[in-house]
């Protein structure tokens, strides 16, 4: 468990740096050590790697395709280039395409990234040519979720989260093919007629925004969400003996969404529905 | 057990245990999280066996199911025990080097025949001896339990049936083996730890042991009552017995959530004074004479709570606190001041190295630890010591270290207190569900997309046999009251088994049925086992 004397190292080159990591240290992980930052978008901390973005992707010598840095084990001698022509190419080439079909606006440092490739989704929208988009109204079933599919990029985190990198409910899947393809539940039935839990696990790894917490989404319709005037505040949750650790972001003296920290032993960024809805009642009686 | 009030495992150890035992606890509904680890443990390849009356949502992730008769649980430990001795796969070293007491044990569980225990329990033969066998021969196994264990009048036994079979296979104080209770609440650990008992000073001193008081009246400059006081439902007979009179109540809404309801608000109703420190105006604090408005612990204050792995982690104010509501050190504080001691105005820092002072498993965890270290699990007795993962390693050390060896505790079944009769023909028990919480005073206030109501769980053939249609509403009557609530066909439930929450008691008070048969030693009652009959609202034929 804490044993950490017997785990070799690799040696590789990023950049033109080098860098040593534990074996199994994924080029992604290892970039970070090099100090150099990478763009994710269906990367997440607490998810095994699915490589279906393809926004991370770096050069390796030798390797006759570009690689996607969030999946790929680092290994001795690797000589990486994160800012080829090549790579800078293909990662705009990306963001330009899922930009131009899908609403990021609410996607985390996506328009950093935009503007350090150049990126211009609007490219694919011309007026003799409009860029096709899903173009759906907000699913809106309860009081706890949303589901907004003009800002899916289809990248399986939620999936992930729902099946078996934590809750193990497997609610949602990916139905249909092509430009069809949506997040599902079994034959497209309402959320709370589903297997869904409401543990909001798939909220808390969705990048874009697609599935947001109902306090978030209408506090964002009444123009009235500024996240940087919340605190954020680390407690532990009350409704059971397990310790989760609760992230409290705090607006205007009122709880408007709770999360938990990825790096948490005991949560690893998960929760259950008390945990994240149960706190109304701090506000506001029975 | 084996003297510390503690569970002996983390969380992580179930990602590589071997065998896991689920006995009593729904831990998929009741403790979610924990349950994201053990289905690591399953991932890895891990086996589990599940005892419980009802096939709940953590049941259906098991290799077995042992549905089991509610309250027949020794009936069952005790022939695993038989079996694994009978087999020949009890661990002979490590009884002879770190138990006493097997002979004894033994001896008692000879007459615990699987024939005997499948009668008794409602288990087959084979489910038994392939639990008996996996638990024995694996390498590393772990048992957890909730409530399906202590909420019975036999609590204390039921659980020592548990350690038993800990001790016979060598199952604890190794890394992946262990016994696990899983706390229901945020601090039930803690509240422990700090005291919170009626025969215990903070960190498990002994109340009358006159060296354990003398540390503490020295920090204290008091002399402290060696008496010890009394747990709930003591407290409940003395009210009754009117030699108490008065009673002050923190966080805790008796009221609703105590078994056999109807006596249990007469006896607080009767009282001379009656104050009650909480969040809401609950049922409880409605019948008091003085009401402290508190703040919520978890977002309007800072301290710690203690999880059921021992981890001692901080809770801090997000918050303020609405209108007059304070902090309860505050209120507890200016309590003292009016009853002639001043403690002043501690910080909660303060408080916490006070209390390191005083209990030897904290002295590490300095505030600033805790801070940078995310939580620190006891015992950690000094600054530089990294906190301990997993308890009772002493009982594979060549000395044990200096200590006693652990005993095995005979027991003996006897089943719910409660008897099923031709009045009430069907067994009751009660648990949570997922998205609700005890009463109710705190899960009420969101809108859960899946939250059912009162109902009550009943088996289609039941169903079918009372004529009973699913969503009809029914008078359920135990030998204490009767309430009305609506059917819920479940498949999940064997025949003659009903199930219902308690999280609802403004729609339905459920424990006006439970049962007050309780148990001596740890004051708790089983909510676990009740006698009941289901009437139908509209007798058949009549008029509507």
């Amino acid at each position: 468990m804490t044993a950490t004397e017997t785990e070799t190292t690799v040696s590789l080159t990023i950049d033109g740096r080098t860098v040593e990591v534990v074996a199994g240290t994924t080029i992604h992980k290892a970039c970070e050590a090099a100090g150099t930052d990478t763009p994710t978008l269906c990367w997440a901390e607490n998810l095994t790697p699915v490589n279906v973005c393809r926004v991370c992707v770096v050069e390796v010598e030798g390797s006759r395709a570009l690689v996607p840095s969030c999946a790929r084990p680092a290994e001795d001698a690797m000589v990486v280039h994160t800012d080829s022509e090549r790579v800078r190419h293909s990662r705009r080439m990306v963001l330009e395409f899922l930009g131009s079909g899908v609403d990021l606006d609410q996607a985390k440092d996506l328009a950093r990234w935009i503007e350090e490739y150049g990126a211009d989704p609007t490219r694919y929208d011309q007026p003799d040519l409009p860029a096709v988009t899903i173009n759906e109204p907000v699913r809106i079933q309860d009081d706890l979720y949303i589901r907004d599919y003009d800002r899916c990029v289809l990248c399986y985190k939620c999936v992930e989260a729902c099946g078996d990198d934590a809750q193990h409910t497997f609610a949602i899947a990916v139905a249909g093919r092509g430009f069809g393809a949506r997040i599902s539940t079994e034959y497209d039935i309402e959320l709370p007629d589903s297997a869904c839990v409401y543990c909001g696990n798939c909220i808390a790894v969705c990048p874009t925004g697609a599935i947001q917490f109902k306090s978030e989404f209408d506090l964002r319709a009444a123009a009235d969400w500024r996240p940087d005037e919340q605190t954020v505040t680390r407690t532990v949750c009350s409704y059971c003996g397990v310790g989760c650790n609760l992230d409290l972001h705090v607006q205007d003296g009122r709880i408007v969404k709770v999360t938990s920290p990825v790096d948490h032993p005991i949560t690893h960024g998960h929760l259950c529905i008390k945990g994240r809805f149960g706190w109304r009642y701090v506000h506001g009686g029975r | 057990m084996f003297g510390a009030g503690g569970g002996t495992s983390s969380y992580t150890e179930i990602e590589e245990t071997d065998v896991i035992v689920l006995w009593g606890s729904n831990a998929r509904d009741a403790h979610p999280i924990f349950f994201h680890h053990l289905m690591k443990g399953l991932d890895n390849g891990a086996r589990m066996y599940s005892v419980d009356p009802r096939r709940t949502s953590s049941a259906k992730f098991s290799d077995v199911w042992l549905g089991i008769n509610v309250g027949s649980d020794i009936a069952l430990a005790n022939a695993i025990g038989r079996e694994i001795i009978d087999a020949g796969l009890d661990n002979r070293g490590f009884i002879a080097h770190s138990t006493v007491g097997f002979e004894d044990y033994a001896a008692s569980v000879e007459s615990y025949t699987l024939e005997f225990a499948a009668e008794a329990t409602g288990v087959p033969i084979g489910a038994i001896r392939e639990l008996a066998h996996a638990y024995a021969t694996a390498e590393k196994a772990q048992i957890l339990w909730t409530l399906g264990i202590t909420e019975h009048h036999n609590g204390v036994d039921n659980v020592f049936s548990l350690c038993n079979l800990a001790l016979l296979t060598g199952h604890v104080g190794r890394w992946g083996s262990g016994l696990v209770p899983l706390r229901g609440q945020n601090n039930v650990q803690g509240g422990g730890d700090m005291g919170a008992l009626p025969n215990k000073l903070p960190g498990f001193a002994d109340m009358a042991d006159p060296a354990d008081r003398a540390r503490f009246e020295a920090v204290y400059g008091m002399e402290l009552n060696p008496v010890p006081g009394k747990h709930l439902t003591l407290m409940f007979e003395a009210m009754e017995q009117g030699s108490m009179r008065g009673v002050y109540i923190i966080g805790e809404n008796p009221a609703d959530s105590e078994a056999d309801i109807g006596r249990i608000r007469r006896l607080l109703s009767g009282l001379d004074i009656l104050v009650v420190q909480d969040i809401f105006l609950t049922r409880t604090a409605e019948m008091a004479d003085v009401v402290f408005p508190a703040s919520v612990a978890w977002a309007e204050s800072d301290g710690t709570v203690t999880s059921s792995e021992r981890r001692v982690q901080r809770v801090r104010a997000a918050l303020t606190p609405p209108g007059q509501a304070r902090d309860d050190i505050e209120i507890l504080g200016e309590m003292a001041r009016r009853l002639g001691v001043d403690w002043g105005d501690p910080t909660h820092e303060e408080l916490w190295d006070e209390l390191r002072s005083l209990s030897p498993a904290h002295a590490g965890m300095s505030w600033d630890r805790l801070e940078a270290e995310g939580g620190l699990q006891w015992p950690c007795p000094s600054d530089d010591h990294p906190g301990s993962p997993f308890l009772h390693g002493w009982l594979w050390e060549d000395d044990l270290g200096g200590r006693e060896p652990a005993p095995f505790t005979v027991v003996a079944h006897e089943g719910p207190k409660e008897q099923l009769s031709e009045e009430f023909p069907l067994r009751l028990t009660t648990g949570r569900a997922l998205d609700s919480y005890n009463t109710g005073v705190q899960s009420g206030g969101y809108d859960s997309p899946i939250r059912y109501g009162d109902t009550i769980d009943v088996n289609a053939a039941d169903a079918e046999r009372l004529d009973l249609a699913d969503g009809e509403r029914v008078r359920v009557s135990s030998a204490r009251g009767s309430v009305e609530m609506s059917v819920r066909v479940h498949p999940d439930l064997p025949e003659g088994l009903t199930f219902t929450t308690f999280h609802f008691p403004d729609l339905v008070d459920t424990n006006l049925l439970t049962s007050d048969a309780w148990d001596r030693r740890s004051g708790t009652a089983e909510f676990k086992a009740a006698s009941i009959r289901i009437d139908k609202l509209v007798a058949a034929g009549g008029a509507e």
